[in-house]
């Protein structure tokens, strides 16, 4: 094992020591076994704050290995500060190869976003959750909502869409939206836009999630069916946007908005950053100088 | 721009140094010693190691420098380098009436054995500005009572408990103790591991909630039998040594405090019990923790649940400030592409809603 000498203190491969990520590991079997269940762990501190992805973090380290290549994203972007920071505490306590390809990475950690390319085989995401619970918002209480999932009553959770679909036409959930696993239990899958809810279903790579501060693992196995919920008459649909990115000229991906001055002027581009980047690299007719923004 | 497309790793580098600048303050000014934080600002020290988790001076002080006197920063600093620490075991309990006391009062009796004994304490100090502090000084030396060390007095719990009139204490399980940082809380929560939880608690949060209680909101009727400040040793029974062997002391503060209870079906008139321990010394910690343990005790003691003191989810899952301030400083972060999500909501719900009104219009015309 590979032990770090950071002059005061020395600290294991991947910060955590064997046993908490023995512990870790134990907690994601046993997710991967009942797809879409939360399985207590007993979370650590860890050196960034909770609410910053530390549960993606410990899985991370407990399934991270001196060969893997790692991908940090946040908002679909390597290169915002807490992908960065996590990205760089990854590099400094594993020594791991770290990349922003999506094709290239064999763990990619991710908050709010799956990323456009398709995963493959082999490779796993590890999505960071605030809020594991997807009744926390209609049942406060954890002794309520894991009865609730014991005897698998989600009406609750219908209801409150159905409500939606009453006051506003449609189902006003445009983020975490929930998902059904396996036909069994009601999941978040974290706040991801629902757009990206259709890429869990029958996902090739293995999907983990961590929530650290709620102390909760749960995972999708590959090639496990994940549903929106929603009704017959009001089929669940993802948001579609009107233009193609600015920058690459994608269309059905994601797009953030960006504003590019006072006067109501914007621009939409990938939110996808590495998507972006690969195609206009693939477009012989994009300069060079076009793929920043500053 | 926080979150340029590019440019996040040079900003995160250089928003680092402006900030060990920062903390350094003046270079001309010399720099705080961490004997000197352990030494002058010791009871930030003490609140640093109780909900730190954590009994060393020196890492808290080192914690509440680098954090440039942040105490909530400072426990984080404490309780991420604590989690990484091995464990042997769990130490024998310790005996808080073998205490060497500095300071140990009763509000249920007047003279008790013992006597009152004040020690180090704000209490009845005028709260008035001392210019004098300003500059350095040199105190008078301090009384010392006895010469030799005192009998250890008896706790006043013990005195009630000699007469049957408070409930009785409950037996040592004899198993490990619960321990909330190597197993996920699931509640309900046992009275000990519900303890341990409070006495790691935020001391803001905990005060609060101990003070609506006796502001109406689960009202206990409390009464402080007795607060102990002192030292006690701390042993660990290692088998390879044969028995107990002492690892050192720490300093403590307890609180029991004897709360009113006329009864219930499940339990018979008498005074019950309210318990608050932190390291260091913290008597508005002990108490506020003591309040909340009573309060919490409703089910138990078969008491209506009113107030969001008696809550245990409510309470021991927002105890922790590090996890509190974690997660809503955790708002900072970029969530642009959730708020996408929510501005093609609205501009689509606003939409319909000018169509409507537009159709209504119409139909008044």
């Amino acid at each position: 094992m590979t032990l770090q000498d950071t002059g005061l203190a020395a600290y294991n491969f991947a910060y955590l020591d064997e046993q908490t990520k023995r512990m870790i590991r134990r907690a994601i079997l046993k997710a991967i076994a009942i797809p879409g269940y939360q399985v207590p762990f007993a979370s650590r501190e860890m050196p960034m704050p909770y609410g910053w992805g530390t549960g993606g973090v410990q899985v991370t380290a407990s399934i991270i290995g001196p060969e893997d290549v790692l991908k940090v994203i946040d908002q679909g972007s390597d290169d915002t500060t807490n992908a960065v920071s996590i990205r760089k505490f990854f590099e400094k306590t594993a020594g791991v190869e770290t990349t922003t390809r999506t094709g290239e990475a064999t763990v990619i950690q991710t908050r709010h976003r799956i990323p456009e390319a398709p995963l493959k085989e082999g490779q796993v995401l590890v999505y960071q959750v605030p809020i594991p619970e997807p009744l926390r918002f209609l049942e406060p209480r954890e002794t309520e909502t894991r009865k609730m999932h014991a005897l698998e009553e989600y009406g609750l959770m219908h209801v409150k869409l159905y409500e939606d679909i009453a006051r506003n036409g449609h189902i006003a959930t445009t983020y975490a939206y929930p998902v059904k696993v396996e036909g069994r239990y009601v999941m978040d899958p974290s706040p991801t836009p629902k757009f990206d809810n259709p890429k869990m279903d029958n996902c090739a790579a293995l999907q983990l999630f961590g929530a650290g501060r709620e102390k909760r693992i749960y995972a999708i196995p590959p090639y496990t069916s994940v549903v929106s919920l929603d009704f017959e008459d009001h089929p669940f649909e993802v948001n579609r946007f009107e233009q193609p990115c600015a920058l690459c000229g994608a269309e059905g991906v994601y797009l953030d908005e960006m504003i590019l001055d006072d006067k109501g002027g914007r621009m939409f581009c990938c939110s996808d950053t590495d998507f972006c980047e690969e195609r206009r690299g693939e477009a012989e007719s994009v300069s060079a100088s076009n793929g920043e923004i500053v | 721009m926080y979150v340029a497309v590019k440019g996040g790793e040079k900003a995160i580098d250089n928003a680092h140094r402006l900030l060990a600048d920062r903390r350094r303050g003046d270079p001309e000014i010399s720099e705080l010693s961490l004997d000197q934080i352990s030494g002058q600002l010791s009871l930030a020290v003490d609140r640093v190691m109780s909900e730190g988790s954590l009994y060393d001076r020196e890492l808290a002080a080192l914690a509440i420098k680098q954090a440039r006197g942040d105490l909530i920063e400072a426990i984080f600093l404490v309780r991420a380098y604590r989690t990484t620490l091995p464990r042997f075991g769990y130490s024998e309990p310790i005996d808080t009436g073998d205490m060497k006391l500095e300071r140990r009062i009763s509000a249920t009796y007047k003279d008790l054995p013992g006597g009152q004994m004040l020690g180090p304490t704000f209490d009845y100090t005028h709260r008035l500005l001392d210019p004098a502090l300003a500059g350095e000084t040199v105190p008078d030396a301090p009384e010392r009572r006895f010469e030799e060390a005192p009998e250890k007095p008896m706790r006043v719990s013990d005195i009630l408990a000699g007469e049957g009139l408070i409930e009785p204490d409950g037996d040592p399980s004899g198993r490990d103790p619960a321990d909330i940082t190597r197993t996920p809380l699931e509640f309900p929560l046992e009275r000990e591991t519900r303890l341990q939880a409070l006495s790691r608690g935020d001391e803001g949060f905990l005060l609060a909630l101990g003070y609506s209680t006796q502001r109406g909101y689960a009202r206990n009727h409390p009464f402080v039998g007795e607060i102990r400040i002192g030292e006690v040793e701390v042993e660990f029974e290692a088998p390879e040594l044969g028995g107990a062997s002492v690892l050192g002391r720490v300093q403590i503060t307890e609180c029991q405090m004897v709360n009113q209870f006329k009864g219930s079906a499940k339990a018979p008139p008498q005074f019950t019990r309210s318990y608050g321990l932190v390291f260091g010394q913290s008597e508005r910690k002990a108490m506020s923790m003591a309040l909340c343990d009573r309060a919490l005790r409703a089910g138990e003691l078969g008491e209506d649940r009113v107030a969001a003191a008696q809550d245990e989810e409510f309470v021991i899952s927002h105890s922790d400030n590090v996890q509190a301030t974690g997660f809503v400083e955790h708002l900072k972060l970029p969530h642009y592409v959730d708020f996408q999500a929510e501005l093609e909501l609205v501009r689509k719900m606003r939409a319909e809603h000018a169509h409507r009104a537009e159709n209504m219009q119409e139909a008044a015309e």
